[in-house]
């Protein structure tokens, strides 16, 4: 069953208009939610005032003061309320201050509309320079949330004796995740005699996270909090972390009512309030020998995390991790700030601080290399990491790994030697319309990093149904990436039985065990592993009880969990993640074994700029990644074609603008994520490398192909149109513009 | 406010008579008062294509269409495809090829798609590009969406 390309278990449901998500699901009595934002970045709540003309009695309607716990969210730090109280701080101007619910959605409009804050504004910080100036301290560690280093040999001593030092700057801006399905939950509270019962179901990719944040809302135990994953329609990160708030206000609104109540994010709310990915900046200075060998690397990477800490620590630890890239290195000092600033929480998006710190080492290569009178891939095939290398915090690879290898397939592929050499002779005469190709080589780190995995201590299950079938019980969840079918084949191989036998239970915290959050690129490896051994041990405990004998066909397996069914009832098999003993790391000092393993890519785009309009167009794009062994190739191909497109899409078009710390094209109208005409074929390909870490040799690959389109496709505009300081993402027209008027001067 | 209006119009084959605001989005007649709950709402505007129907021929965002406008027309949505349990040609494809990811945006990408083989039987992929273009996906680069469409054009399902 691994290998095979398994039609997607939900699909016929999917297909048929059947799959039930949140907006589907409606109760009887039902009302509405609607939440009251700040509208200023930064400020003091004086005053809540109810504007007149609207019927207040028959609202519902929560404040701080009504939370029966804890009025902060449960994360790494709890810093960020669920609502600003009165006399509380506002740190960003979609900050929730107020809940209110009806049965008419129309007039729940009006009445948010009608609800006035009285604030005292103060000056905010909106960008990365304001926050490390100072001029207000708003948060965090003297506006930093987390500061890290990581320190290899010393750079210090290169910079004099050094043939070329290379300098750069390099930006990324914020990306929505742009789920087609917005955010949205639905609560349901039973007032009991002694404890309430909490039930949410939503859209959501951690239900474990969402029972956390709401425990501590709540004042409740963990039986009483109730978390079902609905159909959920794409996530990407978005649905990681924010949807805390949303269930905890749906929650509060259904305890204070008594009654179900759906919260459902429009379009412009979504984009506005909930998070996005870090805007960052990173500083780069390089120094390379004669021949173009690497031989330091000072690495300065900052992450925007706007107003409360949420998950920047982490982002910023893989961020900063990948910012040396694949390349070996002596000398390397990376530092690395999340910085606050008076904007709406930034927060997990696929790739997770990597496609940032790598988009800056990718694209600074290239102008080495130009510098350097090198061609990139050589440049890099130079510096390649090997096995026995050792990477920037000291991990040593340890597995067979050959750069040059995917490099040289990758380059086959697009055509690389060749079209560079014809759109030179192109590009040199007065045709409008110049052409060029890149590449980038990267990894992904597969998993939690550093020690994140011991201390998640993951379980998953199998268990045995009455009817003979077996159910995967773990809270992964499926968010489209195809985690039902992968878990379906992992759990039948090793059960040596059709996947027909095999369900994969709800993702809901009263069925599952806590599997972790379904990010990171960790489901297949890490909660499939699990899955893995959870079949083995089920299997045997079969055996042991005398049902089943090796070997056997299907249906004598049926009817073994059927027999053992009956004489003990639910047989469950669970498997808990252990640490491997070959892994050291140290938080402190970011040393040791950030990952158990990583992917790797390289991937080539050719671009046809348009120097009239400045339009870009991507006109092919290979994708060539070493995935580990791969479970499905035709859902594993799925995930890099639209892992590609959203990294394309961050390359080229996907601004997000800012004013006043409020992002104003909160619309899919002046957002612009690509159509099916704005992109290439995607061309994908996996080379094969079996690791031992995951099912059957599988490695992590979500978001992999977030991390190589931007660098690639910049690279490939440098190509086309000579060294200009393409140095930011996205490289709008009008971005564009400027960086070709810098040129001509 | 305005009354509210009898509508009656036949959807997906069946005549259907409900009161509701003349103003009221044709998505929310859909889905609230029929309970035909596969056509999706993903933006409100118009743009992402989720809540694509067929009215009277012609594929419309129903989230920009008004009640009134419906009246008396001839709607197909997602849930008028297959026949009872047998899949539409499209549908088959979508499932097999992997067209459908999150699934979000495939009940609105299905009637798009329908619509360009009415038009076009034969297309070629920059001809399926373009009749999907007012159609977002966010999952799948739209590699496997083109593939299912072209698959289900050739009468094949590989």
């Amino acid at each position: 069953m691994i290998g095979i390309p398994a039609i997607r278990k939900e699909g016929r449901a999917k297909v048929l208009g059947r799959a039930r998500y949140t907006d589907d699901k409606t109760f009887r009595c039902l009302l509405y939610g609607a939440t009251v934002r700040s509208t200023v970045p930064r400020g003091i709540l004086k005053a809540i005032r109810f504007g007149e003309g609207i019927p207040w009695k028959e609202f519902t309607i929560v404040t701080a003061q009504d939370i029966p716990g804890e009025n902060r969210v449960a994360a790494i730090v709890k810093d960020q309320p669920f609502l600003v109280e009165v006399g509380g701080m506002i740190n960003h101007a979609e900050e929730p201050v107020l809940l209110l619910a009806h049965p008419d959605r129309y007039l729940l409009e009006k009445a948010r509309r009608a609800v006035i804050l009285e604030v005292e504004e103060l000056p905010a910080i909106l960008d990365i320079q304001s926050s490390l100036d100072r001029a207000q301290i708003i948060g965090g560690n003297e506006n930093i949330f987390k500061e890290l280093r990581i320190e290899k040999g010393d750079p210090a001593s290169v910079w004099a004796r050094a043939a070329h030092i290379i300098e750069g700057a390099y930006r990324t801006g914020a990306q929505e995740h742009l789920y087609i399905e917005p955010n949205g939950m639905l609560a349901i509270v039973a007032h009991g005699d002694h404890e309430d019962q909490v039930t949410v179901c939503g859209s959501l990719q951690c239900p474990y996270y969402i029972q956390k944040a709401l425990m501590n809302l709540f004042g409740l135990p963990a039986d009483k909090v109730r978390i079902v994953q609905m159909e959920t329609g794409g996530a990407f990160g978005g649905k990681e972390d924010y949807p805390s708030l949303i269930a905890g206000h749906a929650a509060l609104l259904a305890w204070k009512s008594g009654k179900p109540v759906k919260l459902i994010y429009d379009r412009e709310e979504d984009m506005a309030a909930t998070t996005k990915r870090h805007p960052s900046r990173t500083r780069m200075k390089t120094a390379f020998d004669e021949a173009g060998h690497l031989l330091a690397l000072d690495i300065d990477f900052i992450l925007d995390a706007g107003a409360y800490a949420t998950l920047s620590s982490v982002v910023l630890s893989r961020g900063a991790i990948h910012a040396a890239g694949v390349y070996r290195c002596s000398n390397t000092h990376i530092h690395a700030r999340a910085v606050a600033t008076n904007t709406p929480p930034s927060g997990a998006f696929r790739g997770f601080g990597a496609p940032q710190s790598l988009f800056a080492l990718e694209r600074h290569l290239d102008v080495c290399a130009a510098q350097l009178g090198l061609d990139p891939a050589e440049l890099r095939r130079k510096n390649f990491l090997k096995i026995g290398d050792t990477m920037a915090t000291g991990q040593v690879i340890q597995e067979k790994l050959d750069l040059a290898g995917l490099m040289d397939r990758t380059l086959q592929e697009i055509g690389y030697t060749e079209k560079r050499r014809s759109f030179a002779v192109i590009n040199a005469t007065d045709e409008p319309i110049k052409r060029g190709v890149g590449i980038s080589v990267f990894m992904h780190g597969c998993g939690f990093t550093g020690s994140g995995e011991t201390y998640l201590a993951s379980v998953a299950g199998i268990e045995g149904l009455a009817d003979g079938r077996v159910a995967v019980l773990a809270a992964s969840t499926e968010i489209g990436q195809g985690k039902d079918t992968v878990f379906s084949q992992i759990a039948s191989e090793a059960l040596n039985i059709p996947m027909e036998l095999v369900e994969v239970a709800q993702a809901d915290t009263k069925v599952v065990p806590d599997s972790g959050p379904t990010v990171a690129s960790r489901s297949t490896m890490v909660v499939g592993r699990l899955v893995e051994d959870a079949a083995y041990a089920f299997k045997q405990a079969l055996i042991q009880q005398g049902f089943l004998e090796e070997p056997y066909t299907p249906e004598l397996f049926r009817e073994a969990v059927r027999r053992s069914h009956a004489r003990f009832g639910t047989v469950k098999c669970y498997t808990q993640y252990h640490k491997p003993p070959h892994i050291e790391w140290d938080d402190q000092t970011y040393r040791g074994d950030a990952y158990p393993t990583f992917s790797w890519g390289c991937y080539a785009a050719e671009v046809a700029v348009d120097t009239v309009t400045f339009e870009v167009k991507v006109e092919d794009f290979v994708a060539i990644q070493e995935v580990g062994r791969v479970i499905n190739p035709v859902l594993a191909a799925g995930q890099i074609e639209g892992g590609v497109a959203q990294g394309i899409g961050w390359a080229l078009w996907e601004s997000v603008e800012w004013k006043g710390g409020r992002m104003v094209n909160n619309q899919m109208t002046n957002y612009i994520i690509p159509t099916s005409v704005d992109l290439p074929r995607i061309r994908v390909a996996f080379l094969e490398n079996p690791h031992p870490a995951g099912p059957g040799g599988a490695k992590g690959l979500g978001e992999l192909p977030m991390d190589g389109p931007a660098p690639a496709v910049l690279n490939a505009l440098q190509n086309a149109l000579g060294n200009l300081r393409l140095d930011e993402v996205p490289m709008t027209p009008e971005r564009l513009l400027e960086c070709m008027e810098v040129a001509c001067g | 406010m305005a009354e509210k209006i009898r509508l009656q119009l036949t959807v997906n084959g069946e005549p259907r008579s409900v009161e509701v605001f003349p103003m009221a989005r044709l998505v929310d007649v859909l889905r609230e008062e029929l309970k035909l709950t596969g056509t999706k709402e993903g933006c409100g505007e118009g743009e992402c294509g989720a809540c694509t129907v067929r009215l009277d021929g012609r594929i419309v965002n129903s989230c920009l269409i008004p009640a009134i406008q419906a009246q008396g027309s001839e709607l197909l949505t997602v849930e008028g495809l297959a026949e009872q349990e047998h899949l539409h040609p499209l549908q088959q494809a979508f499932h097999h090829h992997n067209g459908a990811q999150c699934g979000f945006c495939t009940p609105g990408m299905l009637i798009a798609a329908e619509d360009l083989l009415r038009r076009c039987p034969n297309p070629d992929e920059g001809q399926i590009r373009e009749g999907l273009s007012g159609n977002l996906c966010r999952c799948t680069g739209y590699v496997k969406i083109v593939d299912a469409v072209k698959a289900a054009a050739e009468g094949g399902r590989a």
